[in-house]
């Protein structure tokens, strides 16, 4: 709310030094009424100013050695899973060597071969490629989903509230992996369905916050003052209510991420996944089978899990300390 | 008597609640049964081994196949109204039985975790709140992080992996000894050696959360001035942290315990494929693999039905400890 004020401020100074020049076409009118100086609203925007606010929030998330971590760990992940074709082409799901090389053995394959003879490091630097896409898209299909349904729900309130809050409520209820199962199962399992499944079960986290951010932010004053302008609903959501709405939800989305990675791979794990592509929890799946003679087929591909789980949880603990400063206080 | 008709009028408001969403969930239900492919003509056939255009077109009219949608849905409706979800031809038994074996072994491993996730969970946040930016804290929400971004199946695969495979402590797999006719407090113990690495592996990640959680609600309950005033009192600081700060910390705890009993079944199937025990995870593993849809389904529904019974007594529950929330909403 703070940040809004604030905005408002300097871009008024700037809409009436331009107002004041399309007013010289016009002088009768600005003799008689000089208040008319006043900025025209509906002409005028305040993103500029949004992002000089911002930069507050940055250096907070920027001096937390915790985040650092987390966005050194993710960059890592993500430069690896870009190189992916450049450092191992060709099929990662082709035999290359002789099977169960251990790590070490051979520096060819300094992580070893599994059970059909496969590189592991070939494997796990594709692996990223399928996490982070299918982490990052089903995030998104969530977000689109919960935001749109949740701002309908909080902006207009009475009985389009109470009908999405209870559709929200039946899936919350529904256990969430057990559905996640019954669709991939049902849609059969590629990469599409798996991250649109995702999305599917993770929208109503994300559609109760935005509800509970907006049903808070309509009441002010500044929307009052937006709709008193005359601005529309669809202007009111996306410019005024939605940007101040956001720092919950992109901390939320940082864990959708992470929880979007580890349910993707609970599911390869169980053979759910693309059977086409090598994924972290297959390359356990297939693992775990020979586990007391070479479990390292099991401890490697989890371990990739971990490093990128703990990058987005690091960095969406550094971002609900910046975004979030009543709670950063309370914790330091 | 005022209690007992508080909690009558809070017991009416929650069935009044939940019957739209059970309605809602079996409508879903239905749905994705429709959606899902092959229909149960298709799969007796397929059992059968020989089938031939008549007999699926009989099949089909005798189960209401060929009816309209909307009939259907009815039938269904009327179906569960008596407890029938069905037949699963794979297992030659009906669903709703099938499943009800493997219910007890879900909820007893649910029940496990969710006790230990608690019990230390909320023991180290407080100590974490203690401690708070010292080193025990550091540690601790280090360990915690690690736990909370750590797969629930991977660990009980690490968990086999040292416990069974290199130590040899702990069985791997299964819920008791096959063959082994014990009896009461040997079959308990038996038992009680068979769970604990699944109920381990499922609550890490809830254990994790309930550290975190206790930690940031104590440290916020601490700033309170009713703590401030008991400290001036002389309250021994022990009965301090006990009474005063953990006590009202728990509240939002056990509200969130609640709505982890889903979350929680879903990890269950997972881990429960993991160490083979015999439970509705492992049955909806089995299902897919099957493509047994109406058991799948099945599944689906009676643990919508178990989060829908377990949330509507810890909100009783809470009514009952805490007057305010009952007037609140």
């Amino acid at each position: 709310m703070t940040l809004t004020q604030s905005s408002i401020a300097p871009s008024g100074r700037l809409g009436a030094s331009r107002t004041e020049e399309t007013q010289a076409a016009a002088p009768e009118q600005a003799k008689d009424w000089p208040f008319l100086h006043a900025p025209d609203a509906l002409t005028q925007s305040s993103v500029t100013v949004t992002k000089a606010g911002l930069r507050r929030e940055v250096r907070i998330f920027l001096t937390n050695p915790n985040a650092i971590i987390g966005l050194v760990f993710l960059l890592t992940v993500i430069v690896v899973a870009l190189a992916a074709p450049y450092l191992f082409p060709g099929d990662p799901l082709e035999m290359v060597a002789r099977p169960f090389l251990w790590p070490g053995q051979n520096p060819v394959y300094p992580l070893g071969t599994d059970s059909m003879g496969r590189d592991v490091l070939a494997g796990i630097v594709h692996g990223a490629r399928i996490s982070l896409t299918v982490g990052i898209a089903a995030t998104l299909i969530g977000l689109t989903i919960g935001v749109l349904v949740g701002s309908i729900a909080g902006y207009f309130g009475g009985i389009v509230d109470d009908v999405l809050v209870k559709l929200i409520e039946i899936f919350q209820t529904l256990p969430s992996f057990v559905l996640l199962v019954v669709l991939v199962a049902i849609a059969q399992p590629n990469v599409l369905t798996v991250t649109s499944a995702i999305g599917i079960i993770t929208w109503p986290t994300v559609a109760r916050l935005t509800r509970a951010e907006f049903r808070a932010i309509r009441e002010k004053d500044y929307v009052l003052a937006a709709r008193s302008l005359g601005y529309g609903h669809v202007r009111i959501v996306f410019r005024e209510i939605l940007p101040n709405a956001l720092p919950p939800i992109i901390v939320t989305s940082s864990v959708m991420v992470a929880g979007a990675i580890l349910m993707e791979a609970a599911l390869s794990f169980m053979g759910l996944g693309d059977p086409n592509r090598v994924s972290w929890g297959s390359m356990i799946g297939a693992g775990r089978d020979v586990i007391r003679t070479a479990w390292y087929l099991t401890a490697l591909p989890g371990l990739a899990i971990v490093f990128t789980v703990i990058s987005l949880n690091l960095i969406s603990d550094g971002l609900n300390d910046a975004l979030n400063p009543r709670f950063s206080e309370e914790r330091r | 008597m005022i209690v007992s008709g508080r909690l009558f009028q809070r017991l009416r408001r929650v069935v009044l609640q939940a019957v739209p969403t059970v309605l809602g969930i079996v409508i879903l239900n239905f749905f994705l049964l429709q959606f899902a492919p092959g229909d149960a003509a298709d799969v007796m056939a397929a059992e059968a081994g020989s089938a031939t255009v008549e007999t699926m077109a009989d099949l089909r009219s005798r189960f209401g196949l060929d009816l309209p949608v909307i009939h259907q849905l009815l039938n269904y409706l009327n179906n569960l109204a008596h407890f029938s979800l069905g037949y699963s031809p794979r297992y030659g038994m009906p669903v709703a039985e099938l499943i009800g074996q493997r219910l007890p072994g879900t909820l007893v491993l649910m029940s496990a975790s969710l006790l230990f996730a608690l019990t230390i969970g909320v023991i180290l946040g407080s100590l974490m709140a203690q401690f708070s930016g010292r080193l025990p804290d550091r540690v601790l929400s280090v360990g915690s992080l690690l736990f909370y971004s750590v797969p629930g199946f991977w660990i009980g695969l690490m968990l086999i992996l040292l416990f069974s495979v290199k130590l040899g402590w702990l069985p791997s797999g299964g819920d008791s000894t096959i063959g082994s006719n014990l009896t009461g407090f040997a079959a308990l113990a038996d038992k009680s050696r068979y769970i604990v690495l699944p109920a381990l592996s499922l609550s890490l990640y809830y254990l994790a959360i309930y550290a975190r959680l206790t930690r940031a609600a104590m440290l916020e309950v601490k700033s309170q001035d009713y703590v401030r005033t008991a400290r001036a009192k002389g309250v021994s600081p022990l009965r301090l942290v006990l009474r005063h700060i953990l006590r009202n910390a728990l509240i939002p705890i056990t509200t969130l315990a609640g709505m982890h009993i889903g979350g929680m079944l879903g990890g269950a199937v997972v881990v429960e494929t993991v160490f083979s025990w015999p439970g509705l995870g492992r049955l909806a593993f089995e299902a897919v693999m099957a493509r047994d849809f109406s058991v799948l389904l099945g599944i689906l529904l009676l643990s919508s039905f178990v989060v829908i019974i377990v949330n509507a007594t810890v909100d009783l529950l809470q009514a009952w400890l805490d007057p305010r929330i009952g007037e609140s909403r």
